[in-house]
C-alpha cells in the first residue's frame, strides 16, 4: 500500500492549484477585511493573531489573511502569464532550433548556453530597473529570463519528431515548413509543453516572489506574497507571523504547480 | 583531448563575449545618465560635458563597447559612480565572502541531496521513496528568502548563540548555507534518484545482485558511479541558480559578499557595478563549467570520445 495508489501527485497538486484559483476568483467574497484599508485599531504595530484577525495585522492594520486571499490573484495572473510568455519564447527558439538545424539551431543553442550562464535573478532585477517596475515588465522580464530549459527540451523533442515516419511523409508530399510545425510538431510536442509549463510555472511565481521581495514586483498597492514578506522584514524579532504566512501562500502555490508537473512528467516517463 | 580543451575554452571566451554584449547594452539603455550620477543633479552643462568627454560617452556605442572589453580583459571593469572605487576592486574584496558561503552551501546541498537520492532509490516504490519524493519537491517549493527570514526568526527566538545576520566566523555560516543549500539538495536528490533508477535496471547491477553483492554495496559502489557523473554536471549548471539564490540569502543575512554588491548596485543605478557583477558572474559560472568538463572527461572516457568525433 503505497501513497502512490491512494492519490497521485498530479492530482494532489491539480487540486492545490484549483484551490488557489478558487480563492483568487473568490477573493472579494472570501475576504473578511479591506486588503488594503485600515481595519485593526493596532495601527503602527503588527497585531498578533485574534479571532477577529485570524493571521494578525500587519503595521498600517490591514488584515493578513485578506491580503493574502487577493494576493493569490496577483501571484496566480503573473506566475501564469509569465509562464505563458516563457513557454511562447521557449517553443518558438526550440522548435526553431530542432527543426532548421544546422546554422540557425548552432546559433541558438549557443545564445541559449549563453543565457544559462548568466545567473536570472541578477538578470532579471537589472531589466525591472531599467524598464520600471509594472505589472507588464515582470511578466516580460521573467518571460525573457526563464525560456532556456524549456527551449532545450522542446528541440530535443522536435528533432527526434523531425525523424518520424509521420513528418517525413508530409514532408515528401510537400508539405511547407510553417505547415509542418504547426499541423505536425507542435500537437505531438503538445504533452510535453504542458509538463513543462506546469514546472516553469513554479519557477515563474518563485521568480516573482523574489523580484517582489526586492522591491521590484507589481507597485503598491496591490497586495503580493512576495512584498509582504519584505514589508514584515523588519519584524522578524517582534512578529515573526507576519512573514511566515504569505511566505507559506508562496509555497503553498509553488508546491501545487511542481506537484502537478512532476506527476505529469513520471506518468509520462512510464 | 587538445582539441576538446581547446573548443570548450573557445566557446567559453564566446559566452563571455556573448555575456558582456547583453550587460553593455542594459546599461545603455538604464535610465540614468551616468555624468548626473557622479556629479550631483545640479551640476553644471559645463561639468557634465567634460565629464563625459573624460569617460568617452561622447564616443560612438561600438568604440565605448570595444574599450570596455578591451579593459575588461585587462581586469579594469571600471569605477563605481557611487562609491567611488574601482569594480575589479570591490568584487575581489567581496569574493571571499560569498565563495565560503556558496561552497559550503553547495558541499551541504550535495551531501543531503546525495543521500535522501540513494535511500530513496534503494528504497524504489516503497513508502519511504515516496515520502522522500514529496520531501525533496516541498524542499524546492520553498522561496530562498522566506526560508532565510524564517530561520532568522527561529534563532532570535530560540536559538541565541547564533549570529543574527553579518559574516563573524564559523557560526554565522550556518543559517545562510543551509538557506542555500536546502532547495538544491531536493533538485540533486530527484536527479539522482532518476539516474540511479536507471542505473539499477542495467543488466550489470542484476549481474552482481545475482553474484550476492549486497543490495546497498551494490548501490553505493556500482550504481552510485554511474549515476554520480550527470549530477555533477548538472551541479555545475546549477551554479547560475545558487548565484540567483546567493543575491537572496546575502540580502537576508546582511552578508558581505557579491550578491549584496550587486543588489545594492542595481537599487543604486551604480551602471559599472551592475555590468561588472554580471560579467564576473558569468565569468566564474563558465571556468568553474570549464573545469567540470575537464574533470569527468578525465573520469569517464567515454565523454571524451564522443566529443573527439
Amino acid at each position: 500500500m503505497t501513497m502512490r495508489r491512494i492519490i497521485s501527485l498530479e492530482s494532489a497538486g491539480m487540486a492545490i492549484v484549483t484551490s488557489i484559483v478558487v480563492v483568487a476568483v473568490l477573493a472579494p467574497w472570501l475576504a473578511p477585511h479591506d486588503p488594503t484599508g485600515v481595519a485593526a485599531p493596532t495601527f503602527g504595530d503588527p497585531g498578533f493573531p485574534s479571532r477577529a484577525f485570524p493571521l494578525g495585522t500587519d503595521d498600517l492594520g490591514r488584515d493578513v489573511l485578506s491580503r493574502i486571499i487577493f494576493g493569490a490573484r496577483i501571484s496566480l495572473i503573473v506566475g501564469v502569464a509569465a509562464m505563458l510568455m516563457t513557454v511562447s519564447i521557449g517553443v518558438a527558439i526550440g522548435v526553431c532550433s530542432g527543426f532548421f538545424g544546422g546554422a540557425i539551431d548552432a546559433v541558438l543553442m549557443r545564445f541559449t548556453d549563453m543565457m544559462l550562464a548568466l545567473p536570472a535573478l541578477l538578470l532579471a532585477m537589472a531589466l525591472v530597473v531599467v524598464l520600471r517596475p509594472s505589472l507588464l515588465t515582470v511578466l516580460l522580464v521573467i518571460g525573457l529570463v526563464s525560456w532556456t530549459q524549456i527551449a532545450r527540451v522542446v528541440r530535443a523533442e522536435t528533432i527526434a519528431m523531425t525523424q518520424r515516419d509521420f513528418v517525413l511523409g508530409a514532408r515528401a508530399l510537400g508539405a511547407a515548413s510553417g505547415r509542418l510545425i504547426v499541423r505536425h510538431i507542435l500537437p505531438n510536442a503538445m504533452p510535453t509543453i504542458v509538463v513543462m509549463a506546469a514546472l516553469g510555472t513554479s519557477g515563474t511565481l518563485l521568480l516573482d516572489a523574489a523580484l517582489s521581495f526586492l522591491g521590484l514586483g507589481v507597485p503598491p498597492p496591490t497586495p503580493s506574497w512576495g512584498r509582504m514578506i519584505e514589508e514584515a522584514a523588519i519584524y522578524f524579532r517582534t512578529a515573526p507571523w507576519l512573514a511566515l504566512f504569505p511566505g507559506l501562500a508562496i509555497f503553498y502555490a509553488v508546491l501545487g504547480f511542481n506537484l502537478l508537473g512532476y506527476g505529469l512528467l513520471r506518468r509520462r516517463a512510464k | 583531448m587538445l582539441a576538446f580543451i581547446a573548443r570548450r575554452i573557445v566557446f567559453g571566451v564566446i559566452v563571455l563575449l556573448g555575456t558582456s554584449m547583453v550587460t553593455f547594452a542594459i546599461a545603455f539603455v538604464i535610465p540614468a545618465d551616468p555624468a548626473v550620477t557622479m556629479a550631483g543633479a545640479k551640476a553644471d552643462p559645463q561639468t557634465l560635458a567634460s565629464i563625459r568627454r573624460e569617460m568617452g560617452l561622447d564616443r560612438p556605442i561600438y568604440e565605448q563597447y570595444a574599450r570596455y572589453v578591451d579593459r575588461a580583459m585587462h581586469g579594469d571593469l571600471g569605477r563605481s559612480y557611487i562609491r567611488r572605487e574601482d569594480v575589479t576592486k570591490l568584487i575581489a574584496d567581496r569574493f571571499p565572502a560569498t565563495a565560503i558561503l556558496a561552497a559550503v552551501a553547495m558541499a551541504l546541498s550535495m551531501i543531503l541531496g546525495v543521500a535522501m537520492g540513494a535511500i530513496s532509490a534503494a528504497r524504489r516504490g516503497r513508502e519511504l521513496d515516496n515520502f522522500l519524493l514529496v520531501f525533496s519537491l516541498a524542499l524546492v517549493s520553498i522561496p530562498v528568502f522566506w526560508l532565510g527570514m524564517m530561520l532568522l526568526s527561529a534563532a532570535a527566538l530560540w536559538m541565541h548563540t547564533l549570529p543574527l545576520g553579518g559574516f563573524s566566523g564559523p557560526s554565522s555560516l550556518i543559517l545562510p548555507s543551509l538557506t542555500l543549500a536546502l532547495g538544491s539538495a531536493g533538485y540533486y536528490s530527484r536527479i539522482l534518484h532518476t539516474n540511479l533508477s536507471d542505473a539499477l535496471d542495467q543488466d550489470y547491477i542484476r549481474t552482481a545482485r545475482g553474484m550476492g553483492v549486497s543490495r546497498a554495496r551494490v548501490i553505493l559502489k556500482y550504481a552510485m558511479a554511474n549515476a554520480m557523473i550527470p549530477l555533477v554536471t548538472i551541479a555545475g549548471l546549477d551554479l547560475a541558480g545558487l548565484l540567483s539564490g546567493v543575491v537572496l540569502t546575502e540580502t537576508v543575512f546582511n552578508w558581505p559578499g557579491i550578491g549584496r554588491l550587486a543588489y545594492e548596485a542595481v537599487f543604486n543605478l551604480d551602471i559599472p557595478l551592475i555590468m561588472g557583477t554580471v560579467l564576473f558572474a558569468a565569468f566564474l559560472i563558465v571556468v568553474l563549467n570549464l573545469a567540470v568538463d575537464l574533470l569527468y572527461s578525465w573520469l569517464d572516457p567515454r565523454i571524451r570520445l564522443a566529443q573527439a568525433q
